[in-house]
């Protein structure tokens, strides 16, 4: 218990104090997942959309591969990353090994089936009503996609808190295709991991306070996001 | 109209975007401790040289005398190797010779040169359940196999990991890998040694990582040197630049840099001043 304590206290002294390599990390911390999670929603929302909305042949196989997917180990990820971007592998040319590109690759990876899997199980549940009568009324395909997606963005909203808390904790994939290197990929996580393995607990508790600190943030603003919307 | 709240929704993810965009603006301020002009040196390492902190006191002075900025990721020397091999870095800092000799003959690398050394013992709990304090490895691992006491290897293939088995081929004739009472971590060799510690066992580490430890636990510390001063456990620490001819894009001229930098009079110096405990951890050997 006195672990967590001294933990806590020295979580606030990092902050505190300024140290370049704790911020240095929580910098690259936010840049990488807020990147990840924004290009997950970009790319993830449409798709979700398409496999919640139309009905295709083939729809249920792509509906279980994507649900399966979410079950994709982050080492495995990492790993499947690091045989692309290596040098020997098939994206070598492009040096993004040990970059936060490269991480962002992963994370995307591991948050888009997140947001399509959660997206399609939102647009499924709306009322059946609604299609008709959108197109009733005249509304194009666009019209529809950004009506449905308003109408579940609460859903959505779960969807996207879900997949950041996946993609800010994970440390398979940073580890991997990052490096940990020192003020370039070492992310909090990462940082983590390599104190734990120097044997040095406290900082590494502290640590875990700081990213519990960041995911309160965001949940905070989200909810007030949603407070706003409710009103 | 329900579209204008999806705008705030949009609005929200472009905030998270900008927040981050942001941070990496920030970055540029905290990277002018370690960025220079001449170019960034990619290096593949042991654990054993970065938990120690011996990499953090170097690298800004590596910095310093010739602009380049040294990046690393520190691994066991099995996966070093490794990434030798992928090209995903410039050189490497290691220490499993046996390894590394097949290594440069095979055609991975080249220019490999000493830089220091320590040696490896054998800690284990201050009571010293399996009663082998003082002896030489041989016997004492021959004896901790017959007791059954616990013994907590690295097994990552690290350079550690590597002594280790030949260690326990020359006591015993195999690793006794499947027995209860051998446990392979699969871990770093602090937390490897902290392992031990819980589980009063015994384990092998570098010299180095043992001075680390102690000066972690203070007056906590359970556990103490057993096996010490043998013949074979002798640790060598060298540099290995990946060679061009496999890898084209090796940053050659930059690696040598380094591998100069190592080995001169100045920098040896500093290796061997580099002390934990007033302990001092590595022995530079640069050219002998």
């Amino acid at each position: 218990m006195s672990l967590f304590i001294d933990g806590f206290s020295q979580a606030i002294e990092l902050l505190a104090s300024g140290d370049p390599s704790v911020y240095s990390a929580i910098t690259a911390t936010l840049t990488v997942s807020s990147w990840s999670l924004a290009v997950s929603l970009i790319l993830g929302m449409p798709l979700g959309f398409v496999l919640g909305y139309y009905n295709f042949l083939g729809k249920q196989v792509i509906r279980t591969v994507v649900d399966t997917l979410l079950a994709l180990p982050t080492v495995v990820i990492g790993l499947i990353a690091y045989t692309l971007f290596s040098q020997s592998g098939a994206l070598g040319e492009f040096d993004l090994l040990f970059s936060l590109k490269a991480i962002a690759f992963g994370q995307i990876v591991l948050g888009l089936p997140i947001i399509v899997a959660l997206t399609a199980a939102q647009v499924e549940s709306v009322d059946k009503r609604l299609y008709p009568t959108l197109i009733g009324l005249g509304a194009t395909q666009k019209q529809v996609l950004l009506t449905t997606l308003s109408e579940v963005k609460f859903g959505l909203m779960t969807a996207a808190v879900a997949a950041y808390g996946r993609i800010v904790t994970e440390i398979g994939i940073s580890m991997m295709v990052g490096g940990n290197i020192k003020y370039h990929t070492r992310t909090i996580t990462t940082a983590i991991a390599l104190e734990t393995g120097k044997g040095e607990f406290t900082t590494g508790i502290a640590l875990g306070m700081v990213l519990f600190i960041i995911a309160l943030m965001v949940n905070i603003s989200l909810s007030a996001l949603k407070r706003g919307w409710m009103r | 109209m329900k579209l204008a709240k999806l705008k705030i929704f949009t609005i929200s993810t472009v905030l998270l975007l900008v927040a981050g965009l942001q941070a990496e603006g920030t970055k540029d301020t905290t990277d002018v401790v370690s960025t220079a002009d001449a170019g960034a040196l990619m290096m593949a390492t042991t654990t054993s040289t970065d938990n120690t902190g011996l990499l953090d006191y170097l690298g800004p002075k590596f910095t310093k005398d010739t602009g380049v900025t040294l990046k690393w990721v520190a691994i066991g020397t099995g996966k070093a190797l490794k990434m030798g091999e992928n090209c995903d870095v410039d050189i490497l800092f290691v220490h499993a010779p046996a390894s590394e000799r097949k290594f440069v003959d095979s055609g991975f690398g080249a220019d490999r040169r000493q830089v220091m050394y320590n040696d490896f013992v054998i800690v284990g709990p201050k009571s010293d359940p399996a009663k082998v304090s003082g002896m030489n490895q041989n016997e004492a691992l021959k004896i901790i196999k017959e007791k059954k006491n616990p013994f907590f290897s690295r097994g990552d293939d690290s350079g550690t990991n590597k002594k280790e088995i030949s260690l326990w081929k020359k006591a015993v004739g195999a690793v006794p890998e499947k027995s209860d009472w051998y446990v392979q971590t699969g871990q770093g060799m602090l937390v490897t040694i902290n392992m031990a510690a819980e589980k009063n066992g015994y384990t092998m580490t570098d010299r180095a990582t043992w001075i680390k430890y102690m000066s972690q636990k203070g007056d906590n510390n359970s556990m103490q040197i057993t096996v010490e001063g043998g013949n074979g456990l002798f640790n060598q620490y060298s540099v290995i630049t990946i060679s061009k001819e496999r890898c084209p894009k090796v940053k050659t001229n930059l690696a040598k840099k380094l591998t100069d930098w190592l080995v001169t009079e100045k920098t040896q110096k500093d290796i061997g001043d580099f002390r934990l405990l007033g302990q001092q951890l590595y022995v530079p050997n640069a050219g002998k």
